[in-house]
């Protein structure tokens, strides 16, 4: 069982959202080059982190919870890095302007 | 009782992460195409209308709220304010699939659904010959992963159906909220989803810096 969140902590992470959202809307307007896509993914991780801390009540979960909560995260982040690792460094695969 | 809760809890989170990996998958495919293909995809998502996906993030994370109020709500045992909360979840969860409808139908007139014979036309001046093939790649993204999260969002609104009506037999309660939680978890799950697919599929070609 989780302690109960005051409304205005969702209203806060809520209001919080809604301006991330904006901040990423207007930030894609400017040219940023190679950083537009930076900042857009720093801000979604930004908002996921906020949305699976508060509403997803991982905060208060157990340690157990948490920890297998990260430890998903964290494998996707495996099979990622290692997929993208193998296409990146084929020399036959036209990239190198995504960086 | 709070044993049982934190085994649910465990074990949705089992589930969701499954939930990423799927979409985890997706991610990644986008992420190898639009690294070989960047020009074209920036250029294929000035046919999206940021506006409409700016109206569903919204729409997508007031529900969120209203979700979260609901849990709460269940959680101090307070009926009325968790079957508004819930319902008004799904209003704005219906809102979402009639945004993203009228979105769909939006591209169908505009020529734009590579899914289909004879509903594809890569033609005006947004749109290079040079990437006639390619932004094809993009539009099927699109349709893929706002597809599958449109899915998911509908059975979100059976799932939010079915806790209404526990919810109006009085189901709930300060020693008894489990579902309610667990249902929480997965409506804000799709909402992640959604908070990555808008600024990857929208706002990648405003900027005209081609990456």
């Amino acid at each position: 069982m989780h302690p109960v969140t005051p409304v205005r902590t969702y209203v806060l992470i809520w209001l919080t959202l809604t301006i991330l959202t904006f901040v990423t809307f207007y930030v894609s307007t400017i040219n940023l080059g190679a950083l537009n896509i930076v900042v857009a993914l720093g801000i979604a991780f930004t908002k996921m982190m906020l949305v699976i801390w508060f509403f997803m009540h991982v905060r208060t979960d157990n340690p157990l919870t948490k920890l297998f909560v990260f430890a998903g995260f964290f494998w996707m982040a495996i099979l990622l890095a290692l997929t993208l690792g193998d296409y990146f460094s084929r020399a036959w695969m036209p990239l190198g302007k995504f960086w | 009782m709070g044993q049982q809760f934190d085994s649910a809890t465990f074990g949705m989170w089992v589930f969701l992460l499954t939930e990423i990996m799927f979409f985890g998958g997706m991610f990644g495919a986008y992420t190898v195409y639009r690294s070989m293909y960047p020009e074209a995809f920036a250029a294929t998502s000035n046919f999206m209308n940021p506006a409409f996906g700016a109206a569903n993030t919204a729409v997508l994370i007031v529900s969120s709220l209203t979700m979260a109020l609901a849990v709460r709500a269940a959680h101090l045992g307070q009926q009325k304010i968790l079957q508004i909360m819930l319902v008004l979840t799904m209003i704005f969860g219906t809102a979402f699939l009639v945004i993203k409808g009228f979105e769909y139908h939006e591209h169908w007139v505009d020529m734009k659904v590579p899914l289909f014979p004879g509903h594809w036309a890569w033609d005006g001046p947004l749109a290079p010959p040079q990437f006639a093939h390619q932004a094809q790649i993009l539009f099927c993204f699109y349709f893929f992963m706002t597809g599958f999260h449109a899915i998911h969002m509908v059975v979100g609104l059976g799932i939010m159906t079915t806790i209404l009506l526990m919810a109006r037999k009085g189901s709930f309660g300060p020693t008894y909220y489990t579902p309610v939680e667990v249902s929480g978890l997965y409506w804000h799950f799709v909402d992640i989803v959604w908070i990555f697919l808008f600024p990857l599929l929208y706002l990648i070609g405003h900027t005209k810096n081609l990456i």
